[in-house]
Formats: C-alpha cells, structure tokens, sequence
C-alpha cells in the first residue's frame, strides 16, 4: 500500500472526494517550487502532483507549457524533480506526472526506483498507452509504486477496463476532450465517464482538466473519489505581481477548493 | 520481372524491432484505430484503389518520369545518374501522393476537416490541394520561423483555401507545428483527421504514409530496369521525417544487392551540434508519439535541430529508417548546409532544374558516392521536390540581389 492508497482509503470514510494539486518541478524557481508546495499544505491540499516539465507537451494548454518553458529555463531536469517530490511526500501522498520520453531516458528501472526513494507513491504517463507498458509495469511493481493511467472521454468501454486493469492508486480522468486549462465550466461527460470507469474497477477516480473553482470542485466532489487542479495555480502565480502575492493566492485558492470538495455529497 | 518484397519489417502494432509504436494520449486511440482499419480496408477495396489511382494519373501525373542527369554525372565520378522526378508532380512534391490517399480515407471515415503539419510547406501545399479538390475544410500549422522562410507557399495555401496558423511556441518549426496540430487533433478528433505528412507520428501514420509512398519506388524499379536492363546499385534520398526515402527504398529493400542511402540535414556539421542529422547524431527516445532517433539532451528534453532546409528541420525521424539503420540495410550520412547548396546550384547550371534544397542534400550525397563508386555504377536518386519556394533563400546565400 503506498501513502496514496491509504489517503484514498481515509477520504472514502470520510465520505469526501481529495484534493490533488499540480505544479511543475522548477516552477516558478527551484526555491519557488518548495514555497509552492508550503503553501499547498497551508491551504489544505491532499495530495500533490509534481510535473516533470517537457519540451514537446501535447496534452497540455497555453498556462501548463508557459510554465514548463520557464521550469527547462531554470534548469530542471530528473534530479530537481526528485528533489521536489521529496519535498512534497514528507508532508503528503505525492506523485510525479511526466511525459514518457524523460523517463525512457532516464531508464525505467531506475526511475521507478527513484520514484520510490524520493518517497513518491506513483507516476501519471499521460502518452504511455498499455500496449507500450510492459517493463513499466514491472519497474513499478518492483518498486512498489502506483502506474497511474489517464483515461478520456473518447475511451471506449473495452479499452477501459483493459487500461484500469492496468492501473493502481487511482484512474485518472480527463474530463474532457482537449489540453490542460482552467476551463469555466466542467464538462457533464465527466459524470458519465466516471460511471463508465467504475464499471470496470473499484480503484479511486479522480477528475482533472478544467477544475478552478470551489463551486467546480464541489459538483465534481459529487461524483469522484479526487478532484485533480494544475492550471488554475499555475495562472494564481502567472498572474500575481510578485511571488509573495502569488503563493498567498495559491493557499486562497487551495482552502478554497478543499472547501468545494468538502461539500459534494 | 517484378518479384514482391521478401522482408515486410511491417510487423504487428507498428513496430519495427524496437521502434514505432504509439505514445499518445488515450483519447486518440480511438481515432488511431479507426484510421488503421479504414486504412486496412481501402487498401483492399477495389474502388478506393482505382479513385487513388485515376487521381495520381489525372490529377498528380503519375507515373512521374525519370531524368539521366548527364552533365550532371561528370562531378559524381562519371557514375550514372539517374533522377527520379517527384518535382513534376502537381504542387511540386512527392508529398501529393500521400495527401490524395489520406484525404480520400477522410472522406472514407465521413470526417470533414483535415488539420496538417507544414515545415518547408510542401506539405502544406499539398494538403491544401486536396482539401480543395475534396471539398474539406483545411487549417495548417506552421512554425512562425517557417512562415517566413517559405512565405511563397504560405500564400500558396492561402489561395487554396486553408487557414494557416503560424505557431510561436517553443522553436517555431515543424517540431512545434506538430505539437499544435496534435493539440487541434486531441480537442477535436470527433470530426477531424490529422494528415500527418511524414512516416513518423503513432501507428498507423508510418506505415501508411509508407504506403501511399512506395509507388515511388515501384515505377522506379521498372524505369530503370528498362533504362539501363539491370537493378540500380544505389537509391539516395533525402531524410528529414523520410517519407520520399521510404517511398523510394521501400520497393528495393528485398534487393541486397541495391545501397540504399538516406542523406539527413547536417546543418553547419553534426560535431557542431547545429544540425537535423537524427540517426547519425541522435539516440533512440520517443517524439511525438514513436520510438525512433531523437535528438534529444540527457533528461529527454528534445533538443532544437538546425537547417538551411525547412521540410528537414526536425528532430526525430521515421521509426522504420532507425530500424533499417541497425539491421544495417540502409545507410544514413549527414550533408552539410554548405554541401547541399554547392550541389542545389550544380543542378541548376547543370540540368536546367532547380532542385528543392531538401532535395539538394541527396544530390550532394550522390556526389559523393558517385565518386566513390565511378563510372559503372548507377545511382538512382529521389529528385523529391522542386525548388522554386527555396529561390529567396537560394538568391540570398548565393548573393544575388532581389529588388
């Protein structure tokens, strides 16, 4: 069991969904990361997604690539993200989020291992389908660490419960059809989505794409066991005039979103 | 006469050895394998095959010839050299082929907006050029960079009807132009086909775009087989993604005793680091959904690559060129800028063709192979585009004023 199988375990009994927040190594500084995720635990945050940052992000908006380029600017690479997730699991369940290719590169052995002594509890592969998984899946085992899997709108129900199947600490959900972003409202075919991968599996569910709001958090609490929030940080710290504003923002907006999924059910 | 292919290094889910594949998010998987079976299916269709065929014959202008180069052959040690004429087709590329079989399985699959890439824009071009003819809706990205290296062809699509988007992200070319496309593809590939232009890209994409190319290679094998009454001993192309070298080699990989060399953009030279030479500088990763050669630093960061050319000014290459590189049944060398502009103006004064620079980096390889070889030898070489987009970028390193 790693700390994010138990925190799932502890929200059901708590009959609320958690609260997982994103933030690439590096961002908006190597320092500013740490201070970020400070103030993710201030704000009440559950769980906390540490993005490793990629020169060729597909999967994600204008906000998520702004903030990758400024983390590569500062330097980060396996050794930072590391030393972030470190940072982060001392406090709460973390995990790191990456494109496939940083990790092929780094060796998949050795970077679930890595995973692992940095206290991480899993990885988001966001492009590693399950046909391209199989020394994954054992790098992971190994390690004992969660591959966690992001599943879409457009998955079919076959595909997903091979891709659940394959899954561990929570699935995934892309609410919608498109990049990353704060989005003003979360699509209705997230609901269903959720439906149809519970069909499959009883692991935790969690949602992402689109989520910046209490309200939001809230509706989407109603329905799933996670309530996943990237861009809208990011944008907090994006749009702050200095970085003492903007992690004030950030603890704001992270009670604010523990609040919403607090109120769902 | 004509014996198929012995070795298919097609083999299953896309892979070739170790390469290929599909690394893309999960919701194009959908989309992924609806286009691999209405790819499968067309190609057993009698009446896709025969819509294919009168459009390359009545349309592109098909089967394209094939050129001696004479005066040419002098400078390449008195080898014969044999060019094949992919410039001649309609919009100047060999990338018509594959854009008139990707947009008939659009209209196939009932999709009716097409999204495409576009480095030099030739390929850009040619999907523009379908879209019209087809009756699609058609937007095309572009780097930034690149929109000012080939504004001809951006005007080009323009008048064809299609939006093109100038993208300024990262490197702002065909890298990033991918990049965007694939965001365009993920948001809205309910009703959109992305006509990804090389044989790189997740599976289906290198085996299809393969497909629509390795007519090239068939006409040439019986061209120069009637030309010359015997197999080539080298077929040379150029390699940014390899969709014209594949094209052309395809047919031949079952003759050992053919060379086939692909020639990637060695930029101002590979030990500079200034380059797009992708198998002879780089190492196996994964970009843009295969695995194949990357240039790429050592956290998996692509790295930026660098050409005169704009259609071979990308990092990573086709996954079935890395695996002809390490079974070592093609070989790959890196040209340089300055080399292939040298050979880009011997064509000109030589043959009365100008050659696109892309192309020009084969022309400077069969240089020099051909005097490595000498007189006996016949080179067959992919004369993949035409250059009349590169004239600024020619009249500018060559110094000739434009007013």
């Amino acid at each position: 069991m790693t700390a994010l199988d138990n925190l799932f375990t502890k929200v059901r009994a708590e009959n609320r969904a958690a609260l997982i927040a994103y933030i690439p190594a590096g961002f908006p500084s190597q320092a500013g990361c740490q201070r970020v995720i400070a103030a993710f635990i201030a704000g009440g945050v559950d769980a906390i997604e540490i993005g490793f940052p990629y020169s060729d992000p597909v999967m994600d908006g204008p906000t998520i690539q702004a903030a990758a380029v400024t983390s590569l600017e500062n330097g980060t690479g396996a050794a930072e993200v590391f030393q972030a997730l470190a940072t982060a699991s001392a406090q709460v369940p973390a995990v790191v989020m990456t494109y496939w290719n940083p990790i092929e590169r780094y060796g998949v052995n050795e970077f679930s291992a890595a995973i692992a002594a940095n206290g991480g509890s899993g990885v988001i592969t966001p492009d590693l389908t399950i046909e391209e998984s199989q020394g994954w899946i054992s790098a992971t085992d190994n390690s004992a660490i969660n591959p966690i899997y992001v599943v879409a709108p457009s998955t079919s129900d076959a595909r997903l419960a091979q891709v659940t199947a394959k899954c561990s600490g929570f699935v995934y959900v892309a609410s919608v059809m498109g990049v990353t972003g704060a989005r003003t409202s979360v699509s209705t075919g997230a609901a269903d989505l959720v439906a149809r991968v519970r069909k499959t599996t009883s692991l935790p569910v969690a949602v992402g794409l689109g989520v910046s709001t209490r309200e939001q958090a809230k509706g989407v609490a109603a329905y799933a066991d996670g309530v996943i929030v990237g861009s809208a940080f990011i944008k907090a710290l994006q749009d702050a005039p200095d970085e003492e504003s903007g992690l004030a923002a950030v603890t704001e907006l992270a009670r604010e979103l523990s609040k919403g999924v607090r109120e769902g059910r | 006469m004509s014996t198929e292919p012995q070795i298919d290094v097609s083999q299953i889910l896309g892979h070739f050895g170790p390469y290929g594949g599909r690394f893309v998010p999960e919701a194009l998987i959908g989309a992924l394998e609806e286009l691999e079976e209405a790819h499968r299916s067309s190609q057993l269709d009698p009446t896709f095959v025969a819509e294919l065929a009168e459009l390359h014959r009545t349309y592109s202008g098909r089967p394209s010839i094939i050129t001696e180069a004479k005066r040419f052959a002098e400078h390449a040690g008195g080898a014969r050299i044999i060019l094949k004429r992919e410039d001649l087709n309609h919009t100047g590329s060999h990338k018509i082929n594959n854009v008139l079989g990707q947009a008939l399985l659009t209209k196939r699959m009932g999709k009716k907006r097409i999204i495409a890439e576009t480095g030099a824009g030739q390929h850009g071009v040619a999907s523009a050029t379908a879209a019209a003819l087809m009756g699609l809706e058609c937007v095309v990205y572009m780097g930034e960079e690149d929109t000012k290296r080939q504004a001809l062809n951006v005007a080009r699509m323009k008048l064809l009807g299609a939006d093109v988007v100038p993208v300024t992200s990262g490197s702002r070319t065909l890298k990033d132009a991918i990049n965007e496309a694939m965001r365009d593809w993920v948001t809205n590939v309910e009703t959109t086909h992305y006509l990804l232009g090389t044989v790189a890209g997740p599976h289906p994409f290198p085996t299809m775009v393969r497909d629509f190319h390795k007519i090239i290679g068939e006409e040439t094998r019986e061209q120069v087989l009637a030309l010359t009454g015997r197999l080539p001993d080298v077929v040379m192309a150029c390699v940014g993604g390899g969709s014209n070298a594949i094209g052309i080699f395809h047919r031949f990989i079952s003759d050992p005793s053919v060379r086939l060399i692909g020639l990637e953009a060695g930029g101002d030279g590979v030990e500079t680091g200034r380059h797009a030479a992708t198998i002879t500088g780089g190492t196996p990763g994964v970009l843009h959904g295969t695995r194949s050669y990357v240039l790429q630093d050592a956290n998996g960061q692509t790295v930026e690559s660098h050409s005169i050319s704009a259609g071979l000014d990308y990092p990573g290459v086709g996954p079935e060129h890395a695996y002809l590189h390490d079974i070592g049944r093609a070989e790959y060398r890196a040209i340089t800028d300055e080399q292939a502009m040298h050979a880009f103006a011997l064509l000109c004064k030589t043959e009365g063709i100008i050659p696109a620079i892309e192309t020009a980096h084969a022309l400077a390889g069969a240089l020099q192979v051909g005097n490595e070889l000498g007189k006996d030898a016949i080179i067959v070489i992919n004369l993949s585009g035409r250059g009349d987009k590169d004239v600024n970028t020619a009249a500018d390193y060559f110094g000739i004023p434009l007013n």
